[in-house]
Parts: C-alpha cells; sequence; structure tokens
C-alpha cells in the first residue's frame, strides 16, 4: 500500500467536494489510481485529462511511490 | 525575476511594463486577454479562474522561456488574474520587449496561445440565466472559443 497525497481542481474539486485529501491504495500507476478514484466519486466525463506528480506532467503509466503528490488535471481554460 | 505568474490583485500594467523595459528595445507589443460577456452562444454575467500554481508557474515560466529563445525577443512577462472578475476586468496580460518589432509580435502572439493550451487553469463562467459551467469541461463536444484572451 502506497500513501498518496491528492490535490483537486476546479470541477473535480467540487465534484468531489474537497481539495485534497490523502488515499492508501494498491494502485501502481498514475491511471490505475484515476480508475480507483474515478470509480469511487464517479467522476464526471470531461474529456481529455492530464496528469501531474509532484508537480511536474507525467504519463499516465508513470509508477506512483509511497508520499507522491498526484493531480489530475481536467481541460484548461487559461486566458 | 519571474516571467510568469498569478495575481489576484488588480494589475499595475505600468509597473509590469517597466520589469521588461530595457535600453535596447525598440519595440514593446502588449495582449490584454479582457472578460467577454458572452461564450458561445450564452450571455456571461461573470467568471472565476482557479489555477494549479505550483505547476502552472513553472509551465508558465517554460512558456516564456521557450518565446524568447525561438524568436529572439529581449524580455518577456505573463501575469494571469485569479479569482472573481467581472466584465472587462483583465483577464491575463503578456509584454513583450524586443530590438525590433517582429521578434515582439511573434513571441507575444506564441505566449499567449500557449499559456491558453498548457498552464493548467481554469475558468468558471456565471451566466446571466443562472446557470454556471467550467469552460472545455462541461461541454466538451463544443469547439474551443476562438476570439477571446
Amino acid at each position: 500500500m502506497a500513501n498518496i497525497n491528492i490535490e483537486y481542481f476546479a470541477i473535480l474539486r467540487e465534484h468531489v467536494g474537497r481539495n485534497k485529501e490523502a488515499v492508501q491504495t494498491n494502485a501502481g500507476t498514475a491511471a490505475e489510481l484515476f480508475d480507483e478514484l474515478s470509480r469511487r466519486y464517479d467522476f464526471p466525463n470531461v474529456g481529455n485529462m492530464k496528469v501531474a506528480i509532484n508537480d511536474e506532467f507525467e504519463e499516465w503509466d508513470s509508477k506512483l511511490a509511497d508520499g507522491d503528490s498526484v493531480v489530475f488535471i481536467p481541460p484548461v481554460a487559461g486566458g | 525575476m519571474s516571467r510568469f505568474e498569478f495575481s489576484r490583485a488588480e494589475l499595475n500594467l505600468e509597473a509590469c511594463r517597466a520589469r521588461i523595459s530595457s535600453p535596447s528595445a525598440g519595440a514593446y507589443v502588449s495582449f490584454e486577454g479582457w472578460v467577454r460577456d458572452h461564450n458561445e452562444g450564452q450571455k456571461v454575467l461573470r467568471l472565476e479562474y482557479e489555477a494549479y500554481e505550483a505547476l502552472g508557474v513553472k509551465e508558465g515560466e517554460k512558456i516564456v522561456v521557450e518565446a524568447l529563445s525561438r524568436f529572439g525577443a529581449g524580455a518577456a512577462l505573463c501575469i494571469h488574474s485569479l479569482g472573481a472578475l467581472e466584465i472587462g476586468e483583465l483577464a491575463v496580460w503578456v509584454g513583450v520587449s524586443s530590438p525590433h518589432r517582429d521578434e515582439a509580435f511573434a513571441a507575444c502572439r506564441y505566449i499567449i496561445d500557449e499559456v491558453k493550451h498548457r498552464v493548467p487553469i481554469w475558468k468558471k463562467e456565471h451566466y446571466v440565466d443562472g446557470d454556471s459551467g467550467w469552460v472545455n469541461c462541461e461541454r466538451c463536444a463544443a469547439p474551443e472559443n476562438a476570439a477571446d484572451g
């Protein structure tokens, strides 16, 4: 089991109802963690999501390590 | 000094401009993105910007550095507003100074285009009819609006 810190923004923050949480998970990759939480919270389908680990963009198949911080990034709309 | 920042306060544009002024610059190009009163057929009352700031400042800085090296511009700065904004308020400001205008125009255009696509910023629009929505998230099939900042 790994302890992962998750931060939620925008549509996911509103959907989950909190800014952040710590989860214990057996998910080995960012994609597996997303699937696990998506099942738990029934995430809205927002199209092409990205993921960041420890404040860097990473691939969905990136391995997770104990203590990592993960952010799921819905489609952006700056400007 | 950083080249990309978020701001929750009203920007002092004279101070922003001063940060990129240089005796070697013969050209200055700026872009202002303003909050518009409509989007995709809906009347917009106001909006809110939210950002993943820790990653956003890194990605924004990367974009400005790319623009400077790609086009050979002298100096550039981009500041994006966060929080609640009213119609007409400044959402984003980009400034580029350079010895000549061509590279300043090109770098300014590059910065605003890349910031819109790459920096983790989200925009929630509140509509006149009482509805609200996260742009690009809740109407995925709609084409991205092309005219705004």
